[in-house]
């Protein structure tokens, strides 16, 4: 349930933007956050309506962009796909990988009033 | 009352929370307004419809705010404060991560009686509540500082933060953090930390580092643990590697048991390298 606690930062973040920027209400969260990030997406989301209740973002619509996990595959040298950690290069077959995208968690743009 | 953030309660500041108080803001505004709105349907308030005539004074009207922000990226501070504070001080500080029952205080007892003979040694104990970590710790001999993180599932970076300020800091030598037994939540939370040392015991599941691969991957060393029972459980020690290194080619790994001693000197010469590390490198 760290989803919780990172809605919270959201939350957080949309406080002090409002502050800076002098809104007092968001309408819609764009958020980038990539399949191989550590947030379970329907939780996250359930947690968001919790979390925001009350606040500035009550009712706030989230549209979440889901980057693609990609790598580096050493032995093939070359960027692979890479749906899940643990998973093999859909090329050769191993496992001697390193993550080059998709572990993004990034607010990106707000709509406000 | 923190002095880096101004809240006033270290043990839980990143929980929710019912209020039954007022919290002051940092500004001045009213929270009434003058300007009327529908509340039309059974729906929520609804300040959507015909912004343009009804916005407040001071308040532009609807309108797109481009930011990028990591989510985490208060968390993120404070681990940058922290990090900084250990690389002053020569600190060699350690998350320790692991299931419930993996053995995590057992190792940190048995290495803080092995350590102390050549650094000093501190412990910040994370645990949803009790402080009877801390307190075994403490009887090692130790200084220990108790987070109790309440619901909440992990440590994170303000809350070691906050354990800084009253814990007495081992300089030069090791801190080990104890994350709350969880092995999902705190993969995703730096807390300063030179890297996270997840720790697996033969009793559970020699999938795990493929069930949970963001803690294996977020460690640059597993401890597997309670090797002397592997004559009694049916642990498929390769196979168990061979799944941590898919999900972290560059993991290291050390077998041992905390219990009879087997495979320590291993884990105690990289601390000593790794200390040796953070002194020269932070």
């Amino acid at each position: 349930m760290h989803e919780m606690a990172l809605c919270e930062s959201v939350v957080r973040i949309l406080e002090e933007q409002a502050h800076e920027q002098g809104f007092a209400k968001v309408t819609v969260v764009r958020m980038a956050i990539g399949q191989l990030s550590q947030v379970e997406l329907e939780s996250f989301r359930f947690c968001f309506g919790a979390v925001a209740q009350g606040t500035l973002a009550a009712g706030a619509q989230l549209d979440i962009e889901t980057p693609d996990g990609k790598a580096w595959c050493l032995d093939c040298r070359r960027d692979i796909r890479l749906a899940r950690l643990g998973e093999a290069c859909p090329d050769c077959g191993g496992y001697a990988l390193q993550i080059t995208g998709g572990e993004e968690m990034r607010i990106t743009e707000l709509e406000v009033e | 009352m923190c002095t880096v953030c101004g809240c006033g309660d270290p043990k839980s500041p990143a929980q929710p929370h019912d209020h039954d108080h007022d919290h002051d803001h940092g500004h001045d505004h009213s929270h009434g307004h003058e300007y009327g709105h529908g509340h039309g349907r059974g729906q929520k308030l609804d300040y959507g419809k015909g912004i343009a005539g009804a916005h407040v004074p001071g308040l532009s009207q609807a309108r797109i705010v481009q930011i990028e922000r990591n989510i985490l990226a208060e968390n993120d501070r404070y681990a940058a404060l922290n990090r900084q504070t250990f690389k002053e001080r020569g600190i060699l500080a350690l998350n320790l991560v692991s299931s419930p029952g993996a053995g995590k205080t057992t190792l940190l007892v048995r290495s803080i009686a092995d350590l102390t003979i050549r650094c000093s040694v501190a412990v910040v104990e994370g645990d949803q509540q009790t402080s009877l970590d801390a307190d075994r710790i403490r009887a090692a001999g130790v200084p220990a500082i108790q987070v109790n993180t309440g619901k909440g599932c992990h440590l994170d970076a303000h809350m070691v933060h906050h354990a800084m300020e009253t814990l007495a800091l081992p300089d030069k030598g090791v801190l080990f953090i104890e994350n709350v037994g969880n092995l999902v939540c705190p993969a995703a939370f730096d807390l300063g930390e030179a890297t996270k040392v997840a720790i697996l015991s033969v009793t559970e599941g020699e999938d795990k580092p493929l069930k949970y691969p963001d803690m294996f991957r977020a460690a640059r060393l597993m401890i597997l643990n309670k090797i002397d029972l592997l004559p009694h459980v049916p642990f498929d020690v390769a196979r168990c590697l061979d799944y941590a290194k898919r999900v972290n080619p560059e993991i290291g790994i050390i077998q041992l048991s905390a219990v009879t001693g087997e495979g320590l000197a291993a884990w105690y010469d990289w601390i000593d390298a790794n200390r040796t590390l953070a002194r020269i490198v932070g």
